[in-house]
């Protein structure tokens, strides 16, 4: 593994002349493209679009007519198309290469899934047409449904949540209505530290009290200190596993035990659900609701930032709460349970969490890909997603601090710190300087239990051989980052933009365009 | 598993660089009773591309899609005709499969259209600001409920009884856990909204007033009475807009005065989707951005002093405030924001204009022709291309009949309020540029022969 201990040497003075390269006249260089904002190249009369002329009938909207200027610039179709096209080199994404955004999940994007989701039968149908007319995508559903139940080993799942995070709520809101059915009111929600930041949030919003539980030395949940904790007035534990250290919680069922024990209700945050998809069912650790992301476990495109979907598997004691809608089998048909046909046995449910039935066409996206790869394929999906974590882990330990790398082999994820750095060395110079090798960086300053935190997520969708590039990019940045070269600070030098003034975003917020002679800077 | 790219070689020599004879050695910390052995029985294996398009090709096909007869369904769902551009660009690569921009110097495109998005919902809207996307248009009404408490201080939220009856539901499970009191009654077959009940309604515990615009029966009205009776109680007006085609025709919701103005943007770009992934559109006044949720792209420079852009004011967000976060939102609607926007700029605002109008004008003479049938009324004065029928029998019957003949007839309003059957006759009607003067013909034609 020779290759694998060379960086490549990027002196002061080389990253520098690069630097000096004169501005063009456009902004734009070969084929580094600069482009304006619609509101500078676009018109309020120019369109792309051609419409039949509206029939001559007399208007119904009385004075509510519309004369004021929108402001909305529009541009030809060759126009639009350039603009998009334009902005969309200034991204980076997981087609271009390896995007190890830990705790994201970043895989490659079957273009299967795309091209099935856009079949008319699905893409084009209306959330209220009458059930006759929609089997198949009832079909959809429930055919998804089983597979995350089997998978999980759970009771039964609710798919409707819009995201992750929207999922937590929807644990959360079975679970408080599970306890108000007996008559239980509890008011605490215990987060371990290593928690996603999403769950005290929602354990928040949820108007529970949240509390703290530490994390071991060895980077898990402090069994003890959790155990002291529970009591009459604790609601449920909000646990992520794997981790976000990258680590299964060991005593996820000693835990699971132990908080049943005391009349409350164990939450998983299944964010992290391909580590063990196949391998592990959470049902057998003796969760009672977890979410899991379809667009991380089962790839979906993440848009630059969503949408994703969140469907919560939930335990037999949490089913009857479980929100509207869902869909049953009743004979050879599918039935949508929705308030109209919600008959006696749904009385329990804690009611509706959207307008509609969730994400559809992640569903088809998540449908198609499980399909893909099946029993056999999904288990080899947390294998592989594993093994390359631990790759890098063992890659990179010799020369990045890693600080729970001694604590056994890490799960989808690898987390290093910026602990042995030269001095005023960060992880955020590592991350801007990866962006110069041509890597997306990896998630910076998280978890907030580790200082510095590094953690790399590969993915099983990535090769050995792009494992061992992004190594060799690491080793080097690592080795720079401990001599002290300064150049490293000014990184990146070859992005579309240098490092921006976040400090002057936030403090003096720009956020809609408007005529420059008459902008003024928010607040 | 041809996602997979691993090699059973690159396995074997990378356990070793690992240290490691097995791939069970990696799982140790698995507790050996919840260790699975073998694949989970139950469930079949991996199967080809050409195998998986055929099942998913099989099921799409038992779905009546809305191209494939005459369609009238809207109710906070809109057909609307996608320019091909606009699914050919959210599909380049370089935006579909990007994530967050975490890392603003090689995510310009994606936060540039962010901030583009946010200006042209801003301006739709009439309000000062907007972020950067929510779930959909149900969940953005809830948060801006919790964003009127947080800024009055009150806990008590008056809901027009023209809201979307699923958005009253998705607020009312929220309100459970937070403690809103949230007041709501079902509509009544009536042209006049319940402005003049609202107005009697408010009083000093009252956080805001919730109206939709154009509301659930497709009724519009001038809000602004109704934001100066709020403001002179020291409560907030948030507008519901599920169809923003229609603020190309009619007063934007902020120029009358609505502090927050949230919608549904799945008309602009998005399609139909069986109700996911939409877009909520989420607006407000200047003076209230610091306590809107979700996310937010600002405008600033970059090392060189060139113009970027970065995600900004994240200190209201789950992972730097964690339980003190002004939502748990962590995800947006990006590429719902992406399609939204490009579909928008192709329109500009003359396109948008010419839809607007060519909706209305062919709505009204849908609602013209229909109303002739014998057995129906037409229920409101004012519309935008949406309005109610009253028919002579429960509509709930008439959609199923309808469909079973191959026309979508609309929204039955038994099947939005099953608790209010005093207004099961009402069918919900809309009418996009998608309708044909021959698909009108058929639904009279339809309800005609239903109703005789």
């Amino acid at each position: 593994m020779t290759m694998l201990k060379e960086g490549r040497p990027t002196t002061p003075q080389a990253v520098a002349q690069e630097h000096m390269t004169p501005e063009t006249a456009t902004g734009n260089r070969a084929l580094m493209l600069e482009e304006k904002l619609i509101f500078e190249i676009g018109s309020c009369h120019t369109t792309g679009v051609d419409f039949a002329p509206a029939p001559k009938v007399a208007s119904r909207l009385g004075s509510l007519a519309r004369t004021d200027s929108i402001g909305l610039p529009g541009l030809s179709e060759q126009g639009t198309v350039r603009h998009y096209t334009r902005l969309s080199r200034q991204n980076y994404a997981i087609d271009l290469g390896l995007f190890p955004l830990g705790s994201c999940t970043m895989k490659h994007n079957p273009r299967l899934n795309e091209k099935v989701a856009r079949m008319p039968g699905f893409a084009d149908i209306h959330p209220l047409q009458p059930q006759s007319t929609v089997q198949g995508a009832l079909a959809v559903i429930h055919e998804l449904a089983a597979w995350l139940v089997t998978l999980t080993g759970m009771h039964s799942v609710a798919m409707s949540p819009k995201a992750g995070a929207h999922g937590e709520l929807c644990g959360l809101l079975a679970i408080r209505a599970a306890l108000e059915a007996r008559g239980d009111a509890r008011s605490v929600i215990l987060v371990p530290e290593s928690a996603h930041g999403t769950n005290p949030a929602t354990a928040a919003f949820c108007g529970y009290k949240v509390e703290d539980i530490p994390a071991t030395p060895d980077g898990r949940v402090d069994l003890e200190a959790l155990k002291a904790r529970l009591g009459p007035d604790v609601a449920a534990v909000m646990i992520t596993n794997p981790n976000t250290c990258g680590l299964f919680e060991r005593d996820m069922k000693t835990i699971s035990d132990a908080v049943h024990a005391a009349g409350a209700f164990v939450y998983c945050d299944g964010a992290n659900f391909n580590a063990i998809v196949g391998r592990v069912r959470p049902g057998d650790l003796g969760v009672d609701a977890m979410h899991i992301n379809l667009h991380k476990t089962f790839s979906t495109p993440h848009g630059g930032g969503g949408p994703g979907s969140g469907p919560v598997v939930l335990s037999e004691a949490l089913t009857p709460f479980a929100p509207l809608p869902f869909v049953e089998k009743q004979g050879d048909k599918f039935v949508l349970v929705e308030e109209e046909t919600a008959e006696d046995h749904h009385a329990q449910t804690f009611g509706r969490m959207v307008a509609f039935h969730g994400q559809m066409g992640m569903f088809t996206r998540a449908l198609t890909y499980i399909l893909s790869h099946g029993a056999d394929g999904l288990r080899q999906v947390a294998s592989d997603a594993v093994l390359n974590a631990n790759y890098i882990l063992r890659s990179l330990d010799d020369v990045l601090d890693a600080p729970f790398g001694g604590a056994g082999p890490c799960m989808h994820e690898a987390l290093f710190s910026d602990k042995g750095l030269a001095e005023g060395f960060t992880t955020l110079d590592i991350a801007k300087g990866l962006i110069d090798e041509g890597f997306h960086p990896m998630t910076m300053y998280f978890p907030l239990v580790v200082h510095g935190a590094m953690l790399v997520e590969p993915t099983e969708t990535e090769s050995k051989a792009a494992l061992d590039q992004f190594i060799m990019a690491l080793r080097s940045l690592a080795e720079r980052a401990k001599a002290g070269d300064e150049a490293l600070k000014g990184a990146p030098y070859h992005a579309p933009r240098r490092r921006l003034d976040e400090t002057l975003a936030a403090r003096k917020p720009v956020l809609t365009w408007s005529e420059p002679d008459l902008a003024v800077a928010a607040e | 598993m041809r996602y997979l790219p691993l090699t059973d070689t690159d396995r074997q020599e990378m356990l070793s660089v690992i240290g490691a004879e097995t791939i069970d050695d990696l799982f140790i910390d698995v507790p050996a009773e919840a260790r699975l052995s073998g694949t989970i029985a139950g469930l079949p294996d991996h199967a080809s591309e050409l195998a998986v398009e055929r099942h998913m090709g099989a099921l799409a096909r038992k779905n009546l899609s809305a191209g494939e007869a005459p369609f009238f369904l809207g109710a906070g769902a809109y057909k609307h005709h996608v320019p091909a551009s606009v699914d050919h660009l959210i599909q380049r690569g370089e935006f579909l499969t990007a994530y967050t921009p975490y890392q603003p110097e090689i995510a310009q495109g994606t936060l540039q259209v962010l901030f583009e998005f946010q200006t042209q919902v801003a301006r739709l809207l009439g309000v000062d600001v907007a972020n950067a996307s929510m779930y959909d248009g149900s969940t953005a009404c809830w948060e801006a409920i919790g964003m009127a408490r947080r800024i009055t201080k009150r806990g008590k939220a008056l809901l027009s009884s023209g809201l979307h009856p699923h958005y009253v539901s998705v607020a009312n499970t929220m309100a459970k856990f937070t403690g809103d009191a949230l007041v709501h009654q079902a509509p009544t077959l009536d042209a006049a909204t319940d402005i003049d009940a609202l107005i009697a309604s408010i009083d000093k515990d009252t956080s805001c007033v919730v109206v939709q615009y154009p509301d659930i029966l497709g009724r519009i009205a001038d809000l602004t009475p109704l934001a100066e009776a709020a403001h002179a109680a020291g409560a907030l007006l948030v507008a519901v807009v599920t169809e923003p085609v229609a603020l190309g025709a009619i007063k934007a919701p902020g120029h009358m005065g609505a502090d927050i103005v949230v919608g549904e943007g799945q008309s602009i770009g998005v399609g139909l989707q069986f109700g996911g992934p939409y877009l909520g559109l989420f607006g407000c006044k200047q003076k209230y951005v610091r306590q809107m949720p979700g996310r937010l792209c600002g405008e600033t420079v970059d090392a060189a002093g060139k113009r970027g852009f970065v995600l900004t004011l994240s200190t209201r967000e789950q992972h730097i405030r964690r339980e003190k976060a002004t939502s748990n939102i962590c995800t947006n609607s990006g590429l719902c924001a992406l399609a939204f926007s490009i579909h928008m700029t192709l329109l500009g605002e003359k396109g948008l204009r010419e839809l607007a109008t060519l909706n209305h004008g062919l709505a009204v003479q849908a609602a013209d022709r229909l109303a002739k049938v014998p057995g129906v009324t037409l229920l409101n004065d004012g519309f935008f291309n949406e309005f109610t029928l009253v028919l002579t029998k429960d509509a709930r019957d008439v959609v199923r009949n309808l469909a079973d003949k191959g026309v979508l007839a609309g929204v039955s309003l038994g099947r939005l309020f099953p608790d209010a059957p005093e207004i099961g006759n009402g069918l919900v009607v809309a009418v996009t540029e998608t309708v044909t003067a021959e698909d009108i013909e058929t639904l009279a034609a339809a309800l005609e022969e239903e109703l005789a």
